[in-house]
């Protein structure tokens, strides 16, 4: 057969099988329901798709364009993470959510160069919330700065506004995630008067036996937590153990779920661990999410882990991402938008009280805004406590707010390295 | 005595407990290398497997109920029932000779005089099978695994060395039934092997092979028989690691901490194994405490392996296993 005829031919068939370019919007998914920390991926990536479902089935998508969802399984390796992205990259991807600092440290560059716009909430790296240094990495509402600072301003609050004399013990996950609050926390201990105490614990910390007995040698008046996974639970149970005060025993928001405390039984009474999110679900959305995801048979998971800390986090996260998206079709004017349209949404974000509620998440976020200067948006939490009886978290204080100036300075600094290491010139897009 | 000095014997006792915490685990290894001359990979899973079929069977779940609701549109997670233990436990154990029996079928009877590192890749992939297996049978979220053995600081210990040095020692209840269990365990396990025709048929198998087989004894049964008895051990193992962490999948990776007992112990000795996790446990711990000052702590993990690699150097068959003399 002649090329020409061969060519036409195929033209012909194919212009017949092609069917019309689909109109969606594609949300990629890097999960990881496998390998060490999947008790903690799988609640996580649950809230996620059933909140984007909800939107699909209730609402008919976006702006009128259905929501696509593709699945990336990362086993929380950052290998595995780096290509899952690389599979997706060329599909028109949205928003990347990793899942995973080690992730986020890999893929800021490639985003950069890809024009991709990365959202790591509540995890990542800190100085990324300096949008003009990392225009396409956004970790709003809150950072590890911030929850190191609000960790703080609550024992502030707890000891007459003094920590002067005290020691503060870290326990913390050896790894860039367990390390991100040294530096603040080490400026907080410089301004504040207390004693700091740096106890690493290598992953996945199944055995911390040294660290708690450390802990015990060294008499502090508070722990506080920077832990994942099988960590977390050891932690606590070893301090049930050596009968460490449990109120006296803090953990960032990854070391507050109830994979956490369940474990450890009547031991995790009265634990405590931030949260940049409300708690239960007792919120109008849940009813929504039985209604048109549970009932209809398309929950991810089998509907045990709705309202679940972590599963809740995942649905904050979709949420933020919606909102986002719907933002970007009001700037651009069309429904059908691409990811850098989709940067522009997520840098003019706005979250307010009025939407939270009509969104049937009333006080479920504190109210924050986005700008080309701020990536990170507010920076505040609230303090949860375990209640081992009705094995509930329930909130102990109101929104207490990061010190915002301290963790600007040192995200200054940090991201001004940043960019004379990479030859960035800060400024907006 | 100085506050340094007793705060290392703390250490040290501590370290005696966690090291039989890791001797558990070597054991399952040792059992099955002794016998088929084959490094289980899977020995960590199998615990990890085992833990998970005790608390599905204590909380009355329904296996594979995510795939029968999918499959059926049935809404069904549990029986209804919560089993004691000593009902959950013995039913576990059928489950793990089950296992070993489906082993036995599936897997070695194919690979009989295959290179041991075809055994080996085989129970890679039974690795992987069984963790699979474990979350599609009972989920992946974390258990709470409570078989009534009491947790925290021990008040006997620490009233005792307060009396005698004037500080109290820490040492955690449950770590001190693992002392007991693993001196039981080996007791066993010696008595068997020594006293029973099935040991000495193991034993046998174990010296060699084809000697084995012209007298009459059936490989076949010994490798189901070795591969249960792993089972049981895993399942202990998996019960005093999954009663301080929960029931997750991590547990599969208390297998790390065996491999440098094993390397100094020996492949091939029980006794070895639970030498080797005194001498891991209490190093690493001794280690820790003097050397956290300097170098900041976490080092846990490396140290054993810098140890075993020590080991290595000089005595390349560990403390107590066979020498390799190969003759070319």
């Amino acid at each position: 057969m002649k090329m020409t005829t061969f060519a036409a031919l195929l033209a012909a068939t194919t212009g017949l099988a092609a069917p019309a370019v689909a109109q969606d919007l594609h949300f990629p998914m890097l999960n990881y329901r496998t390998g060490p920390f999947a008790p903690g991926g799988i609640p996580f990536a649950d809230g996620y798709q059933d909140y984007l479902t909800l939107i699909n089935e209730r609402d008919g998508g976006i702006g009128g364009l259905p929501i696509r969802m593709s699945e990336c399984e990362t086993a929380y390796n950052t290998e595995r993470g780096v290509e899952c992205y690389e599979s997706i990259r060329g599909d028109n991807p949205l928003i990347i959510q990793p899942l995973s600092t080690g992730i986020t440290y890999q893929l800021i560059p490639r985003v950069t160069a890809d024009g991709v716009p990365l959202h790591t909430m509540g995890y990542g790296r800190t100085s990324a919330m300096q949008g003009e240094t990392f225009p396409w990495v956004f970790n709003y509402p809150a950072n590890y700065w911030d929850g190191a600072s609000v960790a703080i301003n609550y024992l502030l609050s707890q000891n007459g506004d003094s920590l002067e004399g005290k020691k503060i013990v870290l326990l913390y996950h050896n790894s860039a995630y367990g390390r991100e609050p040294i530096p603040t926390l080490e400026s907080l201990a410089a301004s504040n008067g207390f004693e700091l105490v740096l106890i690493p614990v290598d992953s996945p910390g199944q055995e911390q036996s040294s660290q708690w007995l450390q802990i015990r040698r060294e008499r502090p008046d508070y722990v506080i937590m920077w832990g994942w996974g099988v960590m977390n639970a050891v932690a606590i149970q070893e301090a049930a153990n050596i009968r460490f005060p449990m109120d006296h025993f803090i953990g960032i928001w990854w070391s507050g779920s109830e994979n956490d405390v369940v474990p450890v039984g009547a031991g995790a009474d009265g634990y405590t661990a931030l949260t940049f999110h409300g708690v239960g679900r007792d919120y109008p959305l849940y009813d929504d999410i039985q209604t048109y995801v549970v009932d209809r048979g398309l929950a991810a998971g089998n509907g045990d882990q709705i309202g679940s800390a972590v599963y809740s986090r995942g649905l904050y996260a979709a949420m933020l991402a919606v909102e986002a998206a719907r933002t970007a079709q009001e700037l651009a004017g069309h429904a059908q938008i691409n990811a850098a349209e989709m940067r522009a949404g997520m840098e003019a974000l706005s979250i307010t009280e009025e939407r939270l509620a009509e969104l049937g998440l009333p006080n479920f976020s504190a109210p924050f805004d986005v700008s080309c200067q701020n990536h990170g948006g507010g920076g505040a939490a609230m303090m949860q406590q375990w209640d081992a009886d009705t094995q509930t978290w329930s909130l102990i204080t109101d929104w207490i707010q990061s010190d915002r100036e301290l963790i600007g300075e040192l995200a200054t600094a940090d991201a001004a390295a940043y960019a004379t290491e990479n030859n960035i010139t800060p400024g907006c897009l | 005595m100085s506050d340094n000095l007793l705060f290392a014997m703390e250490a040290a006792l501590n370290g005696v407990t966690v090291g039989i915490m890791y001797s558990l685990v070597a054991l399952g290894f040792v059992l099955i290398f002794k016998a088929s001359g084959i490094f289980n990979f899977a020995q960590g899973v199998m615990a990890l497997f085992a833990a998970l079929t005790l608390v599905g069977l204590q909380n009355g779940q329904i296996p594979f109920a995510p795939i029968i609701n999918a499959a059926f549109g049935t809404s069904i997670h549990n029986f209804g029932w919560n089993l004691p233990s000593l009902v959950a436990i013995p039913l576990t154990v059928l489950v793990m000779i089950g296992m070993a029996w489906a082993i036995e079928r599936v897997v070695l009877k194919h690979l009989v005089n295959q290179e041991p590192i075809i055994l080996f890749m085989a129970t890679i992939g039974l690795a992987f099978f069984l963790e699979g297996l474990g979350d599609i049978m009972w989920g992946a979220e974390v258990k709470r695994l409570d078989v009534g053995i009491p947790q925290g600081m021990s008040s006997w210990v620490d009233e005792t060395t307060y009396n005698l040095f004037g500080y109290g020692f820490f040492i955690d209840t449950l770590s001190l039934y693992a002392l007991g269990i693993a001196a039981v365990l080996v007791t066993g396990l010696v008595l068997f092997s020594q006293y029973t025709k099935q040991g000495r048929a193991l034993r046998a198998v174990a010296d060699d092979h084809q000697a084995a087989l012209s007298v009459g004894i059936s490989l076949r049964f010994i490798w189901v028989l070795t591969w249960s008895i792993a089972g049981i051990v895993a399942l202990v193992a998996g019960i005093m690691w999954g009663s301080k962490s929960g029931v997750q999948f991590s547990l599969s990776l208390i297998a790390l901490k065996a491999l440098p007992v094993l390397i100094l112990g020996g492949f091939t000795s029980i006794p070895g194994a639970i030498v080797g996790g005194l001498l891991i446990g209490v190093g690493e711990k001794l280690f820790d405490f003097f050397m956290q000052p300097v170098i900041g702590g976490a080092t846990e993990n490396w140290f054993a392996y810098m140890l075993a690699l020590v080991f290595l150097l000089f005595r390349p068959q560990g403390l107590f296993g066979e020498r390799i003399i190969e003759r070319v």
